[in-house]
């Protein structure tokens, strides 16, 4: 047992009553980082002095009772490396950006760095969050703590096993095709991927902008909510960000099921769904229905195009946001080169990694014209018709239900040399953020050892209900407790 | 002579707008003088993760522009993004408006030797500046660039013009106009030499009566009203020789060489940049209510075209007159503020447009922020008009009220300049000037009349200017009877 395996209400409760400093907490984690983490290969790089510096400031605050309630005041957070941290070096996973220091923070951080939290430091992904396995990070291996011979999932890998590894108690990811739910699936943690527009974009190194959304990995529910709490609302610097209110979200914990309308999106159950996963899925579906839940089967009959139209659209959208990263202000550069295009054909050929530059490939094609209409313009169409897909269904029901993957986590290398077998890992996450809706993946249970986490999805701004059902969720199965102890120790917990 | 080959011209200019902070950020939209880089942040630097926000203002500006050029305004537009690789461009694209402009279909009206002229606008969008880059020598076989991101993310309206301009002399009358316009909006300050008013010419040439284009010839480069008429002068000619020789015309872009005089090939229809144009993810489209361009349609300020013909019709000035006092909304607020402060509007428009403009183009200020104010050029004329002072006299006192924001009154009293009527010292003045020209009085006496104005010079310059003519004249007559 370490401090970290108690929620975060239960160590503000410590804090509080001087039980323990945030200086022995914030102590405690960075010792983990150091050991814990030599194995796991979350973090890219700590900073312990800011955190020990901030979390002195925490024990003052809670000390002299200075009015800051803040749940997170004191507690030991982590940053997905996409987020700007001003004055620390942020790569997004990728070698073009090494050296980068960002004069500024994303509103995301400096929320949670008002209310206190206490950051250690920056967390491995995908590079530039592309990927579903960690494994196209430029520096490091990211392992799985339930099984170190697997992937954490991506692209916020280091983010779902630094709360799964008890490193930190929240860290914020990104989620733009499923990258912080099938992290927080494979590594048996709560991952958010709010509504478009709920929380602030501001500093988030841009992966695909009409879909990207930053959110919370924690180890329960309510810890989510309060993460989420913080980081939400609206932000003068992202024009795309929303003033809808978040709603009653503790409220959600406490309400139940009771009477609640739960959709089973036929076309998600009708994929190829690895056994041990469909069945935490039908125990869950049938402990809600006991809880008074009302399931039925409902239909969203455009996801069989949603990876097509996500493929397109997201691609187009990188080959144009990571235009800027010409090699001319940040990066390794391109040493010599006998013109301008050769110059920058260099630095982008040296800085990004395969997986990225086929994307940018990919989305340079899409938007040129001649094929703008056939891709770019059909792709949009489709999205549109997700889109209508949500609206219509969340008329027959409150929210849906399906595994957030179709497999649990699966082997480091076994999937790398088959894009589209990695591509299809997100074919139950991408419709949400092609219809900016609400969803979340909460743990449910395990299959060979390995944890399962469902998915529900709410409507756009609905995040309550996803609260809602995901606490029901994570009550009855009872495992939020149970920590991947030796991580190579594979006994099936359930 | 006339050619059987009619050239169609049409102008794409770029306006940056006289808004206080740029399109995207917090920075000044004015950046001249300041130390390069020093106008920037992490938004206009493109640097990741940061996101742009819409500058309220430089919208208003464009939509109040696209009235006043008598465009459609619609309710729904949005950004875009215009996709190439340059030093000067720090995201990889610039934020621009692709198919949803804030305006289409607009008129501009304007004068060519005399001849009413009316031009399509095509569209006023909005977008934002590119940097500047300095290189070290000439671009081909510079060793290095600098690159100057204070100019980055400034507002620029793209004010696109239907090719509906038949010669090159239309082409600099047409920017004239729209440049007259934009002054008067208070939009953009007109500076063609410091680059915020710019101008790329479409060329292309057909047989005369033919109603399809030929291949079409974008000049650009061209940084005065002189050069564009230079410049598209030097094509036509260019194009009509091609076309008279039977060979065809290249669509491609070529460059104004202000040195050479000469265009020269910059880029071939085969070596375009493909923009990749999309919807800029970034920003949510762009609502504009009617109730909101009916107010910016409300709050338009009178047009020079209709200021100039106000001008005529309401103070019986000559069409040049007009012109000139119309040349600026606030040229033309000085005029009517003299003649309300008094003076006749013909005399206004004469002192205005000659004496004074004269004082306030060698001091390079405008008529409206010199120091002789309204009221005083006023007080001035009526001095005039009602003989106080002579002409000549008035001269010298505009020249000190000029110099010092004087009332013409207080200078004329402190340098003893009013003019003399009083008939005893007029009648000393005359006698002493019939003695010193005993010729010229026996000339005038003998029937010559022009002897009688040598006679008032004589006593003018006795008087050192302040005698009154018209006085003297009289009292002359009366001395020297004719028999």
């Amino acid at each position: 047992m370490t401090l970290l395996d108690r929620s975060i209400v239960e160590l503000g409760r410590g804090l509080r009553t001087g039980e323990f400093s945030s200086v022995e907490l914030t102590e405690s984690a960075l010792a983990d980082t150091r050991t814990v983490d030599g194995e796991l290969g979350a973090f890219l790089r700590t900073t312990a002095e800011a955190a020990m510096a901030q979390a002195a400031k925490a024990d003052r605050q809670l000390a002299e009772d200075t009015g800051n309630r803040s749940p997170l005041l004191g507690i030991p957070v982590a940053y997905k490396d996409v987020l700007c941290t001003k004055g620390v070096e942020t790569t997004a996973g990728s070698r073009i950006l090494t050296g980068f220091i960002p004069p500024y923070s994303a509103t995301a951080i400096e929320r949670m760095e008002a209310a206190g939290a206490v950051g250690l430091g920056k967390l491995n992904c995908d590079e530039f969050a592309m990927g579903s396995s960690n494994e196209n990070s430029a520096f490091q291996t990211t392992r799985n703590p339930w099984a170190t011979d697997r992937v954490p999932g991506g692209s916020s890998g280091g983010s779902a096993v630094a709360v799964a590894a008890r490193m930190v108690s929240a860290a914020l990811g990104t989620d733009t095709g499923g990258s912080i739910r099938l992290p927080a699936s494979f590594c048996g943690v709560v991952g958010v991927k709010p509504s478009y527009g709920r929380v602030s974009r501001y500093g988030l190194i841009a992966f695909a902008s009409s879909l990207d959304q930053v959110g919370p990995l924690t180890k329960t529910v309510e810890d989510a909510a309060l993460v989420l709490e913080v980081i939400a609302g609206l932000d003068a610097r992202d024009s795309t960000s929303s003033s809808a209110p978040l709603g009653d979200l503790r409220g959600a914990l406490k309400a139940g099921v009771s009477g609640l309308r739960v959709g089973i999106p036929k076309e998600y159950l009708s994929m190829e769904i690895e056994p041990g996963v469909r069945d935490v899925f039908d125990i869950s579906v049938s402990r809600l229905e006991a809880a008074g839940a009302r399931l039925s089967e409902v239909s969203l009959p455009s996801t069989e195009y949603a990876l097509a139209a996500y493929y397109v659209i997201a691609p187009a959208e990188v080959s144009s946001n990571l235009a800027r990263m010409d090699g001319v202000r940040f990066g390794p550069g391109f040493g010599s080169a006998p013109n301008l295009m050769a110059a920058y054909e260099s630095a982008r050929h040296l800085g990004f990694g395969p997986e990225v530059r086929r994307r940018i490939a990919l989305g340079t094609y899409v938007l040129s014209s001649g094929y703008y209409d056939a891709y770019y313009l059909r792709a949009q169409k489709v999205r549109t018709l997700v889109s209508q897909d949500f609206e219509q269904v969340f008329k027959e029901v409150d929210c849906l239900i399906s595994p957030t993957a179709p497999t649990t986590a699966f082997r480091i290398g076994e999937r790398l040399a088959d894009p589209l077998a990695m591509y299809a890992t997100d074919l139950l996450t991408l419709p949400a953020n092609l219809a900016g809706v609400s969803g979340m993946s909460v743990p449910a249970g395990f299959a060979g050892g390995l944890p399962v986490g469902l998915q529900v999805l709410a409507p756009y701004m609905g995040e309550a209900t996803c609260f809602q059902v995901a606490a029901t969720i994570e009550e009855m199965a009872q495992i939020w407790q149970i920590r991947p102890a030796g991580h190579a120790n594979l006994e099936s917990p359930v | 002579m006339t050619s059987i080959w009619e050239p169609v011209i049409g102008l794409e200019v770029h306006a940056q707008l006289l808004t206080a902070s740029k399109m995207f950020c917090g920075c000044r939209a004015q950046y001249l003088g300041m130390a390069p880089n020093s106008n920037t942040c992490p938004v206009c630097l493109g640097l990741p993760g940061t996101l742009p926000v819409i500058n309220q203002v430089a919208v208003q500006l464009t939509i109040r522009t696209a009235l006043a050029l008598n465009c459609e305004i619609p309710e729904f537009s949005k950004f875009d993004r215009k996709n190439y690789f340059y030093p000067d461009l720090p995201k990889g694209y610039q934020i621009s408006q692709f198919d949803l402009p804030l305006s289409l279909n607009g008129l501009l009206e304007f004068e060519v030797e005399g001849r009413l002229v009316r031009a399509g606008i095509t569209r006023v969008h909005l977008e934002e500046d590119a940097g500047t880059l300095h290189h070290a020598g000439e671009i081909q076989n510079a060793s290095f660039s600098l690159v100057d991101l204070n100019r980055a993310g400034v507002p620029l309206m793209e004010i696109v013009g239907e090719p509906d301009l038949r010669h090159p002399v239309e082409a600099p009358a047409y920017l004239a106009a729209l440049r007259r316009t934009l002054i008067y909006l208070g939009v953009n300050d007109g500076n063609m030499e410091d680059g915020s008013l710019r101008c790329d010419a479409n060329v292309s040439l057909r047989r005369t009566g033919a109603s399809e284009l030929g291949a079409k010839v974008e000049v650009k480069n061209m940084n005065s009203f002189r050069s564009i008429q230079r410049a598209l002068d030097f094509e036509v000619a260019r194009q009509t020789e091609l076309l008279d020789q039977g060979q065809s015309v290249a669509q491609e872009t070529r460059g104004w060489s202000e040195l050479e005089q000469v265009t020269v090939s910059q880029r071939s229809k085969e070596e375009a940049q493909e923009y990749r144009y999309f919807p800029e993810p970034d920003l949510p489209p762009l609502v504009i209510s009617r109730a909101y361009v009916a107010e910016l349609r409300a709050a338009l300020p009178e047009l020079p075209m209709a200021t100039r013909r106000r001008l005529r019709e309401q103070y019986a000035l000559s069409e040049e007159q007009a012109r000139l006092i119309s040349e600026t909304a606030l040229d033309a607020a000085y005029f009517e503020s003299v003649v309300a402060a008094g003076a006749p509007p013909a005399a206004a428009a004469n002192w205005q447009v000659q004496n004074l403009q004269a004082l306030c183009n060698a001091a390079h200020i405008s008529v409206s922020g010199c120091p002789v104010r309204p009221e005083l050029l006023a007080e001035l004329i009526t001095m005039v008009v009602t003989d106080q002072v002579s002409g000549a006299v008035a001269k010298e006192v505009l020249a000190e009220v000029f110099e010092t924001g004087a009332r013409p009154s207080a200078v004329v009293l402190a340098r003893g300049l009013g003019q003399v009527s009083d008939t005893a010292e007029l009648e000393r003045l005359v006698a002493e000037a019939l003695a010193a020209n005993q010729k010229a009085s026996a000339d005038y006496q003998g029937g010559n009349d022009r002897a009688l104005g040598s006679l008032v010079g004589a006593v003018m310059a006795l008087s050192r200017g302040k005698a009154n003519p018209k006085a003297v004249g009289q009292l002359l007559r009366d001395r020297l009877p004719r028999k």
